[in-house]
């Protein structure tokens, strides 16, 4: 695996990485040690195979998606600032962040609706903006054991979705689904606290 | 007491038993001839000796004692629930040991070091080692370290300076002691113990990293107790006035050489258990023998060593869990699993009942008011203390921050146990001129804190984490995406690579694997050793099989699904049906079942509305069968409890599916390329997975044989060839076009995670892939399997990282290898692996 040296000035670009995805130096260069990890022949990006390697997601029911998620429109590799930019989202939310937000830049990718954006395009696998029917059965075929049966997927599907929609269109629009979640409290509930 | 009332049944057996004991010894030989049919004289065909047995015959009451006293707490899950278990037993060992006394009025059971040390604890500390979360416990060794050195030391100095502090002032009288022996003391009652400490956080459920800390620093405090003991008493036996600095420097040698040389004597005898446990092919039967034979040898060895036990022994455990587990056989494994638990937990039990037993002697008791109240309030303020003061340093350090709740649980949870206690009884009377004050004030500790802390740190962590708002029935929205919050994080926490160390634990990792593997494991084991290689062995025997089954199985399954029950929820529960399908009809009704049952009690709460009903249902089939999230499944140590296997069943559905859908996915890719032929290419693949799946059993059954079941693979992966797929063009068009129509709308809809084939996931129903999704024209259909194509590499070492999971042998170095050769004709990967 080569050397390593410990220095945050390895990593190409940090000012501006760090600028956009407002982790700590030593937070970017722990994560630079890890996507070296994850980098199996040093080739300076992340194939899926790289990530597919990690066990741990081969038993997670939606690991695959996540995988699927650093990989933006069909891309084959994810770069350090691409990688960093997708757990960025899951940056904890701190006060200082509220305070000295310039008004005019962009949300910060830790926000409230980018949290929700990012869960929410796992499950919109077509991109069309909205979660429909179907895609709710996919997600939820993941996540429920081999012990329910089809009938019973598709009718809590069908629930579910009824349950957001609101406009009737029989599908869940991201502001429905931003809606349908509004108690719960994502800020914290999608963030990592070592993710500084 | 609460706890005394509950097992009454348990009660008057226990006393027969006592009865039985006690008496005989109480009343010596007399009673010899009584039982011998009046046959003094000549031959006696029966003849009664207690002598003879009384030992272990006494030993073996004990035990039965405490087992029962055991099933006793547990007939009623309230006491348990609220009086933590350890609690319970002491005072139960104070009834006993009155009892005894009454009858006896000599203390003939106390706890002896002997007993204590030798026979008692190391089957607790082996058992908490061998099932050490290791990954968890060398991510926070730091810490764990610096409270178990720094924390402790601190205790001892703080609680022995300030008693003689107070002593100075004249608060506690007259009494002979000095500086040492208060240091002594201090350093006695300063450590946090083991066995206590888990007795009690087992049944407080708190976070992981709080456990490891708390467990690990009870564990690793020993070194330091050890030698901060061994020091002062040697001080005390030299004299207050003779201590010289040499004698100083040479205790703080003695510190790095105990825990060292405690660790190093550990780690030798994990190694030399691994390579043994190499050997065992042919002896099965005593395998689970030497993890327990060699482990002790550890412990005795550096207690002869005078070097940490504790440490040498928890050590072992750790060291050698992974080898041993690899090498010695399945039923062996659980044998050491349960005996440990077995062991472990009737240790702790008669520990637990021991020291109550002990304190009902009044030859130990000498009491003074200020000395014990200000040992306890000496020891909790100090112990908050040092938390507060090394969680502030660590916290600037650490990634995982602790937090104040986290700080007050520790410093509540710093419980004294059995090790003080038998420390103490070591104590030389004619050195130590007020032992008996330290050890009746050793055991007002343990008592309080084992029975005041263990009993309401529970309500205190739950008062703490009381910020739960509202009451409210979360919506189906709601619950759904925040279980899909939690395998979010947990998947981003994978991939971030959760807590640091990573770089030092890729080291060890591959120093691992070239080196130690190599040699502590056997072959097969190297193979298999990857847990996840493992599942996925196990998952294609069990799909072998299936498969073979698979006309039929479709059959059933379509049984049950197509006459249905259009909704679940409205078919009518109370009457079964005549079902022809057993097992799968039965599931269903099983599932309806409990779903009425649930129905039932909310209907008082909820409307009586069908509508409500059928949400009842939803909601309670989501909550029972919604994957668990990594966190709220993955066990921690528990002396109690073994593995579920629940989340082992879930494991392995996930693996499953993720797995098959990877190998869907890397097949439609490339299938993808030639979209003209695809309805051939897709019947090539079926046949190919056929063959595949059919194969596997002869291929892997037998443990040399990777080799053959490797060519098969590259059979399959050549019919798989564009090239050669096209002379099937013709063939089988119909059947392909059907297959065509699912394949195509299911790749749009669900690409990234490939695809699902009905016939290869019978589980799965068919029925929802032929909805076809209403943005989809046929004339998209292709589109999307060339996206999938642009998401999965082409590659032969893509391939090969799915099909060699089964018959890799050196792991993923050899994908790497395969990796690396992308545009290498297929046969180069291929010897790759085989290196």
């Amino acid at each position: 695996m080569g050397s390593r040296s410990s220095h945050a000035a390895r990593i190409p670009d940090v000012d501006s990485i760090r600028r956009e995805t407002g982790f700590s130096q030593a937070s970017l260069l722990r994560l630079y040690h890890r996507f070296q990890a994850l980098d199996r022949n040093e080739k300076g990006y992340l194939s899926r195979m790289d990530l597919q390697q990690i066990g741990a997601l081969a038993v997670n029911p939606l690991g695959d998606r996540i995988i699927e998620s650093f990989f933006p429109d069909g891309s084959m590799r994810v770069d350090f600032p691409g990688f960093v930019r997708v757990l960025a989202h899951f940056r904890p939310v701190d006060d200082e962040d509220e305070g000295n937000r310039d008004p005019k830049e962009p949300e910060p990718l830790n926000s409230r609706m980018n949290k929700l954006r990012f869960a929410f395009q796992l499950y919109d696998l077509d991109r069309d903006g909205k979660i429909s029917r179907l895609e709710m059965l996919q997600v939820l075929r993941l996540m429920v054991g081999v012990q329910v049966t089809e009938e019973q997927l598709e009718s809590i599907a069908d629930r579910t979705v009824q349950e957001a929609d609101e406009d009737g269109d029989g599908a869940v629009s991201f502001l429905e689904f931003a809606k349908s979640l509004e108690k719960m409290n994502i800020e914290q509930k999608m963030s990592i606290r070592i993710l500084k | 007491m609460s706890g005394c009332r509950a097992p009454r049944p348990a009660w008057g057996l226990l006393l027969a038993l006592l009865a039985l004991g006690e008496l005989p010894q109480a009343q010596g030989t007399e009673e010899v001839p009584g039982d011998a049919h009046g046959d003094v004289q000549g031959f006696q065909v029966v003849t009664f000796r207690w002598h003879h047995v009384q030992d272990p015959y006494i030993i073996a009451l004990w035990i039965l004692v405490a087992s029962l006293a055991k099933i006793g707490f547990h007939l009623s899950h309230k006491v348990t629930s609220v009086v933590p278990e350890s609690a319970l037993l002491i005072v139960l060992g104070l009834v006993l040991g009155g009892i005894v006394w009454a009858a006896d009025h000599i203390a003939s059971f106390t706890l002896t070091p002997t007993l204590f040390f030798f026979y008692l604890l190391p089957p607790i500390v082996l058992d908490a080692g061998y099932f050490m979360p290791n990954r968890l416990f060398f991510g926070n060794l730091g810490t764990i370290l610096l409270y178990a050195v720094i924390g402790t030391v601190w205790n001892a100095a703080a609680t022995g300076l300030s008693l003689y502090g107070v002593f100075l002032s004249g608060l506690m009288g007259d009494l002979d002691i000095g500086l040492l022996d208060f240091l002594l003391f201090g350093s006695l009652i300063a450590a946090v113990d083991p066995v206590a400490v888990l007795a009690v956080f087992e049944e407080v459920h708190v976070n992981e990293v709080l456990f490891i800390i708390v467990f690990g620093e009870s564990l690793l405090n020993d070194a330091v107790t050890v030698v901060l003991y061994n020091v002062f008493e040697s001080f005390v036996t030299l004299g207050g006035d003779k201590v010289t600095g040499v004698d100083c420097v040479k205790g703080l040698v003695s510190f790095f050489v105990v825990s060292l040389g405690g660790t190093l004597v550990g780690v030798v005898f994990a190694f030399l258990l691994s390579l043994v446990t190499r050997f065992t092919k042919h002896v099965r039967t005593i395998e689970p023998g030497f993890v327990f034979v060699l482990s002790y040898l550890s412990y005795l060895t550096s207690e002869m060593l005078s070097l940490s036990a504790i440490l040498a022994i928890t050590f072992c455990g750790i060291c050698c869990q992974k080898y041993v587990k690899a090498n010695i056989s399945e039923q062996s494994a659980t044998t050491v699993r349960y005996t440990m638990k077995m062991l472990a937990s009737g240790a702790e039990t008669i520990i637990f009942m021991f020291l109550g037993i002990s304190a009902v002697d009044p030859l130990i008791w000498k009491w003074n008011t200020a000395f014990v109240l200000l040992t306890l309030v000496f020891i909790s303020v100090y112990r908050v203390i040092g938390v507060v003061l090394q969680t502030w340093i660590l916290n600037r350090y650490r990634m995982v921050q602790l937090e104040i709740i986290d700080q007050v649980v520790m410093s509540y949870g710093g419980l004294r146990g059995a090790v003080a206690f038998a420390l103490v009884v070591l104590l030389d009377e004619n050195k130590v001129k007020e032992k008996n004050l330290f050890v009746s004030t050793t055991l007002i500790v343990i008592f309080f804190t084992v029975i005041v802390q263990g009993l309401t740190i529970k309500p205190l962590v739950q008062w703490l984490k009381v910020k739960r708002s509202e009451q409210r029935e979360p919506k189906l929205n709601e619950k759904l995406h925040g279980r899909a919050f939690d395998h979010i994080l947990s998947a981003i926490e994978d991939i971030s690579g959760q807590i640091g160390h990573n770089y030092l634990r890729d080291k060890w990792s591959n120093f691992d694997r070239k080196f130690l593997s190599k040699i502590l494991m056997r072959r097969s084991a190297q193979k298999s050793r990857d847990r996840i290689l493992n599942v996925f062995h196990e998952l294609n025997l069990k799909d072998a099989i299936s498969y073979v089954a698979e006309g039929e199985r479709r059959g059933s399954l379509a049984f049950i699904r197509s006459p249905s029950t259009d909704n679940m929820v409205n078919v009518d529960f109370s009457t079964p049906r005549p079902s022809t399908v057993e097992a799968s009809i039965s599931y269903l009704l099983r599932e309806n079942v409990s779903a009425v049952r649930l129905d039932m009690q909310s209907l008082e709460q909820r409307r009586q509305s069908i509508r409500d009903t059928e949400d009842m249902v939803t909601h309670h089939t989501l909550q029972q069968y919604l994957y668990k999230p990594r966190q709220e499944y993955k066990h921690l140590y528990s002396r109690h409890e073994l593995t579920a296997d629940e989340h082992e069943k879930q494991d392995k559905e996930v693996f499953h599916r993720t797995m098959r859908k990877r190998l869907e996915s890397f097949k439609s890719a490339k299938l993808g390329l030639h979209p003209h032929k695809k309805g051939a290419k897709l019947y090539k693949r079926e046949r190919a997975q056929k063959r595949r799946n059919s194969s596997i059993p002869n291929g892997k059954l037998p443990m040399g044989s990777s080799l053959q079941d490797f060519t098969i693979k590259e059979r399959d992966l050549e019919l798989l060839d564009p090239e050669e797929a096209a002379s099937y063009d013709a063939e089988d068009m119909s059947g392909g076009i059907e297959f065509l129509a699912n394949i195509t709308q299911d790749t749009a809809t669900d690409s990234p995670s490939g695809i699902d084939n009905p016939v290869f996931s019978p589980d799965e129903d068919p029925s929802i892939l032929s909805r076809a999704p209403p943005w989809l024209s046929p004339g998209e259909a292709v589109v999307p399997s060339q996206r999938a194509r642009v998401q999965i590499p082409h590659s032969p070492g893509n391939f090969h990282r799915l099909a060699p999971f089964r018959l890799s042998c050196k792991s993923v170095d050899s994908f790497v290898l395969a990796d690396g050769s992308e545009e290498q004709p297929r046969a180069a990967p291929a010897e790759s692996t085989h290196m």
